[in-house]
């Protein structure tokens, strides 16, 4: 009799743990099933071509007659012997520097301000956020090449008031600054994603630090800042990421030149140009190796120096 | 102790605080709202009005720039909305399928899977999309919508992986267990409980694919170089060189108007999603 339980038992423990393997295997079997559009996509869509598009980047490749190899020569004339390339590095590396810490701070500075205001939050939210919805898009480039035109909206009101006026976009000294002006214009997405973050403080920390005596100042410093720093360093690094692709607002501007004399000529509109214009693939392709590497090494830079900065509440 | 008064309280500072939202709405909304008035503006004055209320309204600018380029604008709206349709159709089939793998199932590699998923979302594109063009070229492909819409259903926009992921996370376990329970295999209770109760995160997905393939450019630029298969940004971009040597801003403007549409319609209707969207999955706008 318990001898019989005991194999009952046994027999029984046995059958589910086949059961149990069973079931196993049919789960990875389905998880198979459901990921086959994903993995013939991450094969055949982005590791094939990454491999492809490296190897190709080591030679000179016009679309028409096979590639011809060079070697490293690619790399070696975008580092040392193109002017052009290191000018749209140098325009672009403006470009991502002043205009994204420029609308990550006008962002954190409204976003607070506007949780403060809790009947017409959503109202304003909404305005703000707009811009950043319909800024890459070429209606707006158009836009842009109006009201920074010679003849602009900006003009308009300068000389209504009395200023000299200037083609904003004709003038190399400031058509890069009409692009950047239009970036840190699309600061509603980071804005957004700071106030929430700012509506997660909890209210017992601001009740605290107002009763020991805090003024809005400090408690923007002592609260506010290192309770959002992570978000700060997540706005950071998307944003810079997107930056350092940008391209319709300079093609639109420039019309598709990167002028005036090159002063808008984004990386990926340089590009473009190499690849799409004067078939110069395999160039294209060792650009667009640099830019990987340029956004893998920021992006590993910030989450480092993100230690000494930003508060992980334990 | 003392009551002392809080930020919400104090009048003079709610009066400097609304002073500074509205001064900010007004510089951030002035250049769209006088866009849309310059649209209705004779030519002349889009070069001398800087007021929002046109001195004289016509319609002239929409009428005449509609036909401009020899193709209505219209079918370019249309190609524009074919490859929006196409690419939401794709994105939801192939990001939630792939979510539900990712969230639910257990598998070999299963993190390193993830781990190489999230990945692709620092990937400029710009690595794979020479490559991608010299295979489609090759297909005869190029010219066609094929190369635009056909990604999509290969579940490459990780962004949407990653947002249906979090979402199905959330959904109780419960659910899948009694469905099991009930005889439910995994197909079933995907089809039947977590693609239904993923509604909202759906609604995210669709939203934001259409409102960047609407306004995308670069791919659209590459692939389509016939005026009949352009795009709504294609046909915008080709009006100011066909227009270049003339004065055709309120055209330029009315189609433009066009073109920022149907964002615009979206972002009223969705405004609350949208904002909810970016907060919770740090979407980029």
């Amino acid at each position: 009799m318990a001898q019989d339980t005991v194999e009952a038992v046994i027999t029984g423990k046995q059958a589910t743990r086949d059961a149990t393997a069973a079931s196993r295997r049919g789960e990875a079997w389905a998880a198979l099933v459901f990921l086959t559009p994903w993995i013939l996509g991450i094969v055949l869509l982005t590791a094939l071509p990454m491999i492809g598009s490296f190897v190709l980047s080591f030679s000179n490749y016009d679309l028409l007659s096979a590639p011809r190899w060079v070697g490293t020569a690619n790399y070696e004339r975008l580092l040392f012997s193109d002017p052009r390339y290191l000018k749209s590095l140098e325009v672009t590396t403006v470009y991502v520097l002043v205009s994204v810490p420029l609308a990550v701070a006008v962002a954190l500075i409204i976003a607070v301000t506007l949780s403060e205001a809790t009947r017409s939050a959503n109202f304003f939210r909404g305005v703000y956020y707009l811009p950043s919805l319909l800024g890459g898009s070429v209606a707006i480039g158009v836009l842009w090449r109006q009201i920074f035109g010679s003849s602009g909206l900006v003009n308009i009101s300068l000389s209504g008031l009395g200023f000299q006026t200037t083609s904003w976009i004709g003038d190399p000294r400031y058509a890069l600054w009409t692009l950047i002006i239009l970036n840190v214009w699309q600061f509603g997405a980071p804005m957004v994603i700071f106030l929430a973050g700012v509506r997660q403080i909890p209210k017992e920390v601001v009740e605290a630090t107002i009763m020991d005596g805090a003024n809005p100042v400090q408690r923007f410093f002592r609260i506010t800042l290192p309770l959002l720093s992570p978000l700060i360093l997540f706005n950071l690094v998307m944003q810079t990421i997107t930056a350092f692709q940008a391209f319709v607002p300079a093609y639109v501007v420039s019309d598709g030149s990167g002028g005036p004399i090159d002063s808008t000529l984004f990386y990926t509109l340089y590009l473009y140009l190499e690849g799409f214009r004067n078939f110069r693939m395999g160039y294209a392709m060792s650009m667009a190796w640099v830019l990987l590497v340029i956004i893998a090494v920021f992006t590993a830079l910030s989450f480092y120096a993100s230690r000494f900065w930003v508060h992980y509440e334990s | 102790m003392s009551e002392a008064p809080t930020q919400a309280t104090n009048p003079a500072r709610r009066a400097g605080r609304m002073l500074l939202l509205i001064a900010v709405a007004v510089l951030m909304s002035y250049p769209l709202l006088w866009l849309i008035a310059s649209s209705f503006k004779p030519e002349s004055l889009i070069f001398s009005d800087p007021g929002l209320i046109p001195a004289q309204f016509t319609l002239a600018n929409y009428l005449e720039g509609w036909n401009r380029l020899g193709v209505p604008f219209g079918i370019f709206m249309l190609n524009s909305a074919v490859i929006c349709v196409l690419a939401i159709v794709g994105n939801l089939f192939s990001c939630s399928v792939a979510a539900y793998a990712f969230a639910r199932l257990e598998f070999p590699f299963s993190k390193l899977a993830f781990g190489l998923m999230l990945l692709t979302l620092m990937l400029p594109f710009h690595v794979t999309v020479l490559p991608q063009y010299i295979v489609f070229q090759n297909l005869g492909a190029v010219n066609t919508i094929i190369p635009l819409v056909l990604p999509k259903f290969f579940a490459v926009d990780a962004f949407f992986i990653f947002l249906l992921v979090q979402f199905i996370r959330g959904i109780p376990r419960d659910l899948d267990q009694a469905a099991e329970m009930d005889g439910c295999n995994k197909y079933q209770i995907f089809w039947h409980i977590i693609f239904p109760i993923c509604r909202p995160a759906l609604v995210l997905v669709a939203i934001f694919t259409f409102l960047w393939t609407w306004s995308d450019f670069f791919s659209q630029l590459i692939y389509l170089n016939q005026v009949e298969k352009y795009t709504a940004p294609l046909a915008l971009n080709l009006f100011i060189d066909a227009t270049s040597g003339e004065s055709a801003w309120g055209m330029l403007f009315a189609m433009s108007v066009i073109t920022l549409l149907p964002l615009f319609i979206l972002f009223v209707l969705f405004q609350r999603q949208i904002a909810e969207g970016i907060a919770t999955t740090g979407l980029k706008g």
